[in-house]
């Protein structure tokens, strides 16, 4: 355990890569060592796991869904998910497989809606890597016809997770709501980053009156209660523009309210690391002020940096939900988790489909992978903790 | 003390005025402005406006003139009598109604912090004394979950369990019975019954998060060298726990009221708009949704500058019991 501290603090205070020497005396980077404590945290390495698995869901949104977010079929509208069966005890023997049984559809005549109830006899044999009928375009880049999973006949229509009132398969929606949700939240992030990493730079390396203003701006955001703001802005937004330069209005929007922890974060390091023997060791040896600042300081706090940032994402996928789910945020035909959940607003409707809530599932299981990892790259980070 | 109360009240100055402008900005964003949206909407219901109309309002808000004439007659209105302008869209001043929202919103937010105080203050002291027992881990997956769950969906869960298992409809301040009756002790009963909702599923993020920062704080201070050597000297657990540690532990749980309102009042917003809660949030959804600028840009501000005068009095509050913050001032 000492050994090992001590050898993490060469290697913060060391910014030359360390040489591996012959004599094999056990050299770790910093990486090295954040990696190894990180895979202690149990709960980090899930969410780790999980958040790579959402990510990859958002990537490959196109396959993984089996249909298109808007295609629709008039005919289910509120149709309830169907459960995969793997067995099938019928008349005719039993059947091994992946399927799902069909519905029975029935209109109510004086209210008009339609109640679905299971139908056994009809089975949906569904498959791994199922042709559809119609392609999708990858990326927007070429066409395909593979998903993940789907019926063997392409022109059934499964509802996996439910549809909802236009009989729209909610598990596509879901996935490419991933899409939507997952990059508003790193984008937004993004953005938070460079303004936050920039003013609180300044404001702890330079100090004095420079850190008082900043300091006094970043309080002034604060205290603001953002809805309220956010809400002012994005109404604000020309309802002619279109949905992508909206979702980055939205990003931008989120982003203007985010960064003030990352500058606060990064300042506090600064300000710590300014009395820092080697900060003044480089100081001293003439380098200027971007060369000590980038040189020396940034790599012995960036695991630190990464850390918070995980830990900003989760804030800006819940304020987009909040803000979407108010329909003051991204807006169809763009579908992101928010979108998804405004269905839900209704106390009538979730209570006749209460899988119109599963997106809030989605958001809960996104945020707490986020926290956990973060919260392990934070105990990671700190050369103390290990 | 008394210099560190001026000191904070000259801090809200510059603050209060950021809101101000920010407000005002708001209320000039979207296109076109108030008469012609006025007259839009009159000549709609077969009404127009006279000229002499047209001056008097032209005058009123300062139209046609620079912009920080414009803002200043705004300002100057709500400062010297209270007017915050005219919401087109339901025809009545701002300020009226405003002050019809307002008070519930208060009474929501300030019961939410107490209920937000009184959870998070036993768990939270528990989770630490106990540390990984099991009623620490129930705690603490409970604090993870209540940051990630928005809380919206928990009102949405409530609502729909109370719908599907009960067959209640959840939400709302006041059952229809004493919806428009004067305020009588059967009223602020009902009230009662009906808050207990909306104050839950506000208070569980800021619970959460109180729950976790006194666990952290009080966990640290509780391996002091000083706790040890009290320890040591055979005090009393219970006595060693309140005497001290928890004393300094104690801290943020005051200064945070000041992250915790800004956060309430953002979830206000969006758990009011599903319960149907006759607060200020669903007011300013909608008129953010019918561009009705002055309703919402004198909403933004009043409820921004709620949230800071909060904060002010948070930070008074921990000078009061914590001299190193009120000397730091000095």
């Amino acid at each position: 355990m000492s050994v090992q501290t001590t050898l993490a603090t060469e290697s913060i205070t060391d910014s030359e890569p360390a040489q591996t020497a012959a004599d094999e005396v056990a050299v770790a980077r910093q990486w090295r060592l954040v990696w190894r404590a990180f895979l202690r945290h149990r709960l980090a390495v899930v969410g780790l796991v999980v958040m790579v698995i959402i990510y990859l869901v958002a990537i490959f949104a196109e396959f993984v869904a089996p249909y298109s977010a808007t295609q629709f079929n008039s005919d289910y509208p509120y149709a309830p998910p169907q459960r995969i069966h793997l067995i099938d005890h019928s008349a005719d023997g039993t059947h091994v497989g992946l399927f799902v049984y069909g519905y029975k559809a029935k209109l109510d005549p004086e209210t008009l809606k339609s109640t679905f109830t299971v139908d056994t006899s009809n089975r949906i044999p569904l498959t791994l890597f199922a042709h559809s009928t119609q392609p999708y375009r990858m990326w927007g880049l070429f066409n395909a016809h593979l998903h993940l999973i789907g019926p063997k006949d392409g022109h059934t229509q499964v509802y996996l997770l439910g549809a909802d009132h236009n009989g729209r398969d909610l598990l596509s929606r879901l996935i490419y709501g991933t899409r939507i949700s997952m990059s508003v939240g790193l984008i937004g992030v993004g953005l938070a980053f460079v303004l936050g990493l920039v003013l609180g730079g300044v404001s702890g390396y330079f100090g004095g009156r420079t850190d008082t203003l900043i300091q006094r701006v970043v309080e002034f955001f604060m205290s603001l209660p953002t809805l309220p703001l956010w809400m002012g802005l994005a109404a604000a937004l020309p309802s002619s523009w279109g949905s992508l330069r909206r979702y980055f209005a939205i990003t931008i929007i989120l982003a203007i309210m985010a960064w003030t922890g990352l500058a606060r974060v990064t300042r506090g390091r600064f300000l710590s690391l300014r009395e820092e023997q080697f900060v003044t060791a480089a100081r001293l040896d003439g380098n200027r002020s971007g060369r000590v600042i980038f040189r020396h300081m940034l790599p012995s706090f960036t695991s630190y940096l990464i850390a918070s940032l995980t830990l900003s994402v989760p804030g800006m996928i819940l304020a987009e939900t909040s803000l979407s789910f108010l329909g003051l945020g991204l807006q169809e035909p763009v579908v992101s988790w928010g979108v998804l959940l405004e269905d839900a607003q209704n106390i009538r409707v979730v209570a006749t489909a209460p899988w119109l809530m599963l997106p809030g599932v989605a958001v809960v299981i996104a945020v707490l992978a986020l926290n956990f990892v973060g919260d392990g790259l934070r105990d990671a980070a700190d050369p103390y903790k290990r | 003390m008394l210099t560190y109360i001026g000191r904070r009240l000259l801090y809200m100055v510059p603050t209060v005025i950021l809101i101000s402008m920010v407000a005002f900005v708001i209320i000039q964003l979207p296109p076109g402005d108030y008469l012609t949206a006025l007259a839009a909407q009159l000549s709609q219901q077969g009404q127009s406006l006279d000229h002499a109309q047209l001056v008097t309002l032209e005058h009123r808000y300062g139209l046609g003139q620079p912009i920080y004439v414009q803002y200043g007659k705004w300002i100057w209105a709500i400062l010297s009598h209270g007017d915050f302008g005219q919401s087109f869209e339901w025809n009545r001043p701002v300020s009226a109604l405003v002050s019809q929202r307002l008070p519930m919103t208060i009474v929501l937010g300030f019961t939410t912090v107490i209920f937000t105080w009184i959870v998070a203050f036993p768990v939270g002291i528990y989770s630490a004394i106990r540390q990984y027992s099991p009623g620490d881990y129930v705690a603490t997956t409970l604090t993870f979950l209540g940051v990630a769950v928005p809380n919206f969906l928990i009102a949405l869960v409530l609502m729909y369990l109370g719908y599907r298992f009960f067959g209640l409809t959840v939400g709302g301040l006041f059952s229809p019975d004493f919806e428009n009756a004067g305020w009588n002790l059967g009223k602020l009963l009902d009230l009662f019954s009906h808050l207990w909702v909306p104050v839950v599923v506000l208070g569980a993020a800021g619970a959460a998060g109180l729950v976790r920062t006194l666990r952290a704080n009080l966990l640290d201070e509780l391996h002091m060298p000083y706790v040890v050597a009290a320890r040591a000297r055979g005090v009393p657990e219970r006595r060693l726990l309140f005497r001290y540690p928890l004393r300094v532990a104690l801290n943020p749980f005051i200064s945070t009221i000041g992250w915790v309102l800004p956060t309430l009042v953002s979830g206000e917003i969006v758990v009011a708009q599903v319960l149907s809660l006759p607060t200020t949030g669903p007011l300013l959804l909608e008129s953010l949704e019918s561009q009705d600028m002055y309703l919402a840009g004198s909403l933004i501000l009043i409820v921004s500058v709620l949230t800071v005068v909060g904060t002010l009095i948070s930070d008074i509050c921990l000078a009061w019991l914590d001299p190193r913050v009120r000397l730091r001032y000095k």
